[in-house]
């Protein structure tokens, strides 16, 4: 009896790598699924914070690609390995801190592993959902082969959607998959994918072509950047990565920033960072938890707090008082007339 | 023959997927027939780890869900 052949397929939860499964499935291919998670990744993180997301689906679209798909999927915690591809991209930044090409690399890399690891369950190559000319930095035609060989995948990389306009891979050319069937979707024109997705009867996938990356956002890499300069220094640990995510950011001196709770859901969130951090809060008046980030000089401390009820219902009020607490003392409270709008420099906010 | 056994698993403050991939490491040191209860904060938890559940053929028995947490217990299948 011929041997079933297996392939992985990098599922991102969009449209693309959808598909890229679908179209191995329709020739009797068995897939499983590979999710990586950087601690980047969009997927439901800001969306279970804040109070304006309560009602937003919350669902983890690879979970749901998988489901989908009825297929197996494995989600691989590589936060820490993932430093060095943000840290060091060999291939540069994107237009923000986005290291697409290195990114790819390193997922079909890690990919490559997770084949040898289970070659012995019949898995043989890789399958993801790129397509030449869909994004303007890692899917390129000159990129596609950079990613095969520096990935260690070579010849097992199979790209279902784009394959007819690459050369022929081991799956194709060991007639594993038949070629004919396969695509030569290229550019960022979405419309043949649209049309595959409704042939296959896919609804309610999601955003075609959307950043799934915080680092592809132009103000949360900021944060990161103003945090590491703050520092002195480009390491991050993983809570520094969710608290960009969260809050209003302002530095009013490079020594310490303030990230103040934007809604009752940030305010929650934050709560479990107080044993960490010195934290502000107002007593008098409802208002945000403010945690501050780095060494506050002592003669900060009013600036901070007349921030900190500059953001909250007493901000019209003459005095506000304020506790401020640091991990491991007394908390003090002070008496503090909130600043003004004006007073809140422009330059502070990151 | 192995016994059932039960577990806990503290997911707590953890943002999602990191819960489903805490329950999908703690599972796999698990045997079949293991019950494993999740507690949990993130409340996209109860959607994910579910559908992790279902597509990796394992069952799930019971979701409690209190102001501040979640207990999501399930069964471990082969």
């Amino acid at each position: 009896m011929a041997k079933q052949h297996k392939a992985v397929a990098l599922i991102s939860g969009g449209l693309d790598s959808l598909l890229a499964v679908r179209v191995l499935q329709e020739q009797g291919i068995e897939v499983e699924g590979i999710n990586f998670y950087t601690g980047f990744c969009v997927e439901g993180h800001t969306h279970a914070i804040r109070n304006h997301d309560k009602d937003k689906k919350k669902r983890n679209n690879a979970l749901w690609a998988a489901e989908q798909l009825g297929i197996k999927l494995h989600i691989v915690d590589v936060i820490e390995e993932y430093k060095d591809v943000l840290l060091n991209p060999k291939h540069g930044y994107g237009a923000n801190m986005n290291p697409c090409l290195d990114c790819k690399i390193f997922m079909v890399s890690k990919a490559v592993e997770w084949v040898k690891e289970n070659h012995e369950n019949g898995f043989d190559f890789i399958i993801t959902g790129e397509v030449i000319g869909q994004r303007p930095m890692s899917q390129r035609k000159e990129t596609m082969p950079i990613v095969a060989n520096e990935s260690g995948a070579e010849d097992i990389l199979l790209r279902p959607l784009c394959a007819k306009n690459l050369p022929a891979t081991k799956p194709e050319l060991e007639g594993w998959v038949d070629r004919e069937k396969l695509f030569d979707f290229s550019g960022r024109n979405r419309k043949p994918q649209m049309a595959l997705a409704k042939k296959y009867g896919f609804t309610d996938y999601a955003s075609p072509a959307g950043g799934c990356c915080f680092l592809t956002d132009k103000n949360y890499s900021d944060k990161l950047v103003d945090l590491w300069k703050g520092r002195g220094t480009r390491e991050y640990e993983m809570d520094d990565i969710m608290l960009l995510k969260v809050g209003r950011h302002l530095r009013p001196k490079p020594e310490y920033k303030l990230i103040i709770a934007r809604d009752a859901g940030e305010s929650k969130f934050l709560e479990g960072y107080r044993k960490q951090f010195t934290n502000i809060q107002a007593l008098s008046h409802n208002g945000p938890l403010t945690l501050v980030d780095g060494n506050m000089p002592d003669e900060e401390i009013e600036i901070a707090a007349g921030i900190v009820a500059r953001y909250g219902q007493g901000r019209d009020a003459a005095q506000v008082e304020i506790q401020v607490s640091i991990p491991g003392s007394e908390p003090k409270k002070i008496q503090i007339k909130p600043l003004s709008m004006d007073e809140v420099l422009e330059e502070w906010h990151v | 023959m192995a016994c059932m056994s039960t577990h806990e698993l503290d997911a707590r403050r953890l943002l999602c997927p990191m819960p489903v991939i805490k329950t999908q490491n703690k599972v796999k040191e698990l045997s079949v027939g293991d019950i494993l209860t999740i507690f949990c904060t993130d409340p996209g938890a109860l959607s994910d780890i579910p559908a992790w559940v279902r597509i990796n053929g394992h069952e799930m028995l019971s979701a409690e869900q209190s102001e501040d947490e979640l207990a999501i217990t399930i069964r471990v299948n082969g």
